[in-house]
């Protein structure tokens, strides 16, 4: 970081600076060299964080509410919905604001495939981040738990079920998980801790992947390395302040349908039914969040092989920095890589939608289609692409695009104006 | 490049449809139109209060709405009863307290701040006396249908005789609504099983509508503090949007680069 020269102009200021740098720090993210050209799928990192505030906050006043017991959660949650003062706006938002986080982490995960964010030298970033979705996906199922409905229960039976695949002491593993020989009072109270716990973890992660971000500076979306400061870039604040503000906005009118609206839309009816040990659902399916991956455990025929190939589709992602083996990171240059991205968006939404439907007939067999597919682009087609692809011409910086590098119009333009 | 795009969507939006006329194989639910869907929407009082009467004259009797205190009734955004009638609901019902000075506990008339009485002490009593079915609490059973307003419409009014080539045991009953068309609920309403106080004619689909639109609210009683507060929240957004998105331009106007 270039800017740690700064000094405060008052003298308490400067008092205080010498003896902890908050005050440079806060000019090191006012004048943050940002490049000029990022779009709104930028804008995803700013939302991202402010769904984990959201998320704390909302999650801090539910448990002030909440009873952590199998006889009482299902009644408590009850309780918050009618009784306590706007308990439901808390509720529906805490409920509805995991859902909006998991949508805005896909567009933020999927902007950085498109754009080749994760390459080198942005890794330990990329990596940081898988580390923050699969916590997330681990806070998420365990919150999914808490209300103690019929989904909640059965999901976690099997869920956890699956350590039981682990041979020799996968038995014994999920007894300790569970704290029992099944679902019950322990392990809705552990996941009560852990679902309170995790989320300072992801906090605490979060500050990482931006210091790490930092460091090398945003990718854009020709992915060309930019000199910091210049014409390419502006101060973060007020340019990206401002306009990360605006697609903030844009994406709480959207959440804000979902919690007024239809709050529901996004849950599983059953989960208004309290969990019962002796009836099973009908289909026992996950949140809409989790179902490719379930889609990929499901459609394996052995127990063991299936967790293991729904671990390897998050392993997958994140040795990515080291399957990719071009050295072009934004698809804008890459014709080949382009094609196969929307591929892979079109693969992992049909593995969404399998892990809805039951497990047999033609949805187990598009389901190992796409599994199949899924894998064959991170494992076969991606390092190849590396040498086989013939990429277009990249510009030397977002200003001076060579003629014909850039595919948006408006660089070109706006040089002209200025001349 | 926007063919491959074009292509992808096609191929996705069929496997999509394809599948999903697949998964299509119920009855298409009844829909008489709900007061409380949509944007604005609102319980209609009058059915409120008389779905209430429908409960607790009919599905009362087994099902139990063990979330729901006498106070709601008379709660704004319920049914509405003024506090005195509230007050006369709940004194109908006998709840047991204590213990007292002596140690023992004795029974009272309910108060608003009771809980709905139960019909059955638990749930093992309710099942033995419905053939071993549980007939579920009815708080949050709107919520815990797919659709569940429409559903549970429907299946109030799906009896009907089986066909012959189904043969039903004691106690089970044929509705085309209910998953394999066999229930446990004997057809509960019947036209004027309930004489209605507001002199509403109690046609089996009037009873329908109008218990459905009380369970809809037992199951969410904030809907139009819910609604309400959605569109002020909503307008209140779009304002801040816009006069974001012009400060945007005019920050963004010393830079050539467009946003």
């Amino acid at each position: 970081m270039s800017d740690n020269n700064y000094t405060p102009d008052s003298k308490l200021g400067k008092w205080f600076n010498d003896r902890l740098p908050l005050l440079t720090l806060s000019k090191h993210l006012q004048d943050y060299p940002t490049p000029k050209n990022l779009n709104y799928w930028w804008t995803f990192g700013g939302i991202l964080t402010f769904c984990l505030m959201t998320q704390i906050v909302t999650g801090l006043i539910l448990a002030m509410h909440y009873v952590a017991h199998a006889d009482m959660a299902f009644e408590s949650v009850e309780h918050i919905m009618r009784n306590v003062n706007y308990g439901w706006l808390i509720r529906y938002v805490h409920a509805n604001g995991a859902s909006m986080f998991f949508l805005a982490v896909y567009i933020h995960i999927f902007r950085s495939l498109y754009y080749g964010s994760y390459k080198s030298p942005r890794e330990i970033i990329w990596i940081l981040g898988m580390i923050i979705y699969l916590l997330m996906m681990m806070t998420a199922f365990m919150g999914y738990v808490l209300p103690w409905g019929q989904m909640s229960f059965w999901g976690a039976t099997v869920i956890t079920n699956l350590f039981s695949a682990i041979p020799l002491i996968g038995e014994s593993i999920t007894t300790w998980l569970w704290g029992g020989y099944s679902v019950g009072n322990p392990t809705l109270t552990r996941f009560f801790s852990l679902h309170y716990l995790l989320p300072f973890l992801i906090l605490g992660l979060v500050v990482l992947h931006i210091w790490a971000l930092h460091v090398p500076g945003n990718n854009n979306p020709i992915g060309i390395e930019l000199k910091k400061p210049s014409k390419d870039t502006v101060p973060f604040h007020p340019y990206i302040v401002i306009k990360d503000l605006f697609a903030l906005l844009l994406f709480l009118i959207i959440f804000a349908f979902f919690v007024f609206y239809s709050p529901n839309i996004l849950g599983h009816a059953d989960n208004y039914i309290e969990a019962n040990p002796v009836v099973t659902p009908a289909h026992i399916v996950p949140e809409w969040y989790l179902l490719p991956f379930y889609a990929i455990l499901r459609s394996v025929p052995d127990k063991l092989l299936g967790v293991i190939a729904m671990f390897a589709a998050i392993f997958v992602l994140v040795i990515l920095p080291w399957l990719d083996t071009s050295k072009v990171r934004s698809a804008i240059f890459r014709p080949l890589y382009k094609q196969f991205y929307w591929f892979l968006v079109a693969d992992v939404l049909i593995l969404g939608y399998m892990g809805a439907m039951p497990a047999e007939g033609t949805y187990l067999l598009i389901a190992r289609v796409a599994t199949g597919y899924y894998f064959i682009h991170f494992l076969i087609i991606l390092p190849l692409l590396g040498y086989k692809e013939k990429t277009l011409e990249v510009p030397l910086s977002i200003m001076e695009p060579v003629l014909g590098g850039s595919t948006n119009p408006s660089f070109t333009k706006s040089q002209k104006k200025n001349i | 490049m926007k063919f491959t795009k074009i292509f992808l969507f096609i191929i996705t939006f069929f496997t999509f449809v394809s599948v999903s006329m697949a998964a299509e194989n119920s009855k298409k639910l009844l829909n008489p139109g709900w007061s409380f869907k949509g944007y604005f929407g609102k319980f209609d009082r009058a059915s409120l209060q008389r779905g209430y009467q429908v409960y607790t004259e009919v599905c009362a009797a087994c099902h139990s709405m063990k979330y729901l205190n006498y106070r709601n009734l008379a709660e704004s955004g319920g049914p509405e009863f003024t506090v005195e009638q509230a007050k006369i609901i709940a004194s109908q019902f006998e709840v047991e307290d204590g213990p007292n000075s002596d140690g023992d506990m004795f029974t009272r008339p309910a108060r608003l701040s009771d809980k709905f009485v139960s019909p059955y002490p638990n749930d093992e009593a309710a099942k033995a006396a419905n053939g071993g079915a549980y007939p579920p609490d009815m708080s949050v059973l709107v919520k815990a249908r797919k659709d569940g307003a429409n559903y549970i419409y429907s299946l109030l009014l799906g009896y009907e005789d089986p066909p012959v080539s189904v043969s039903l045991d004691d106690g089970v009953y044929y509705n085309v609504y209910m998953s394999g068309n066999k229930i446990k609920m004997a057809n509960p309403l019947s036209e004027n099983i309930v004489e209605y106080i507001d002199g509403t004619a109690s046609t089996e689909e009037q009873m329908a509508k109008d218990v459905v639109t009380f369970l809809a609210w037992a199951a969410e009683p904030h809907l139009e503090a819910r609604h309400k507060m959605g569109f002020k929240a909503i307008l209140y957004l779009f304002i801040i949007t816009i006069l974001v998105y012009f400060s945007m331009k005019k920050i963004w106007s010393r830079v050539e680069t467009k946003v």
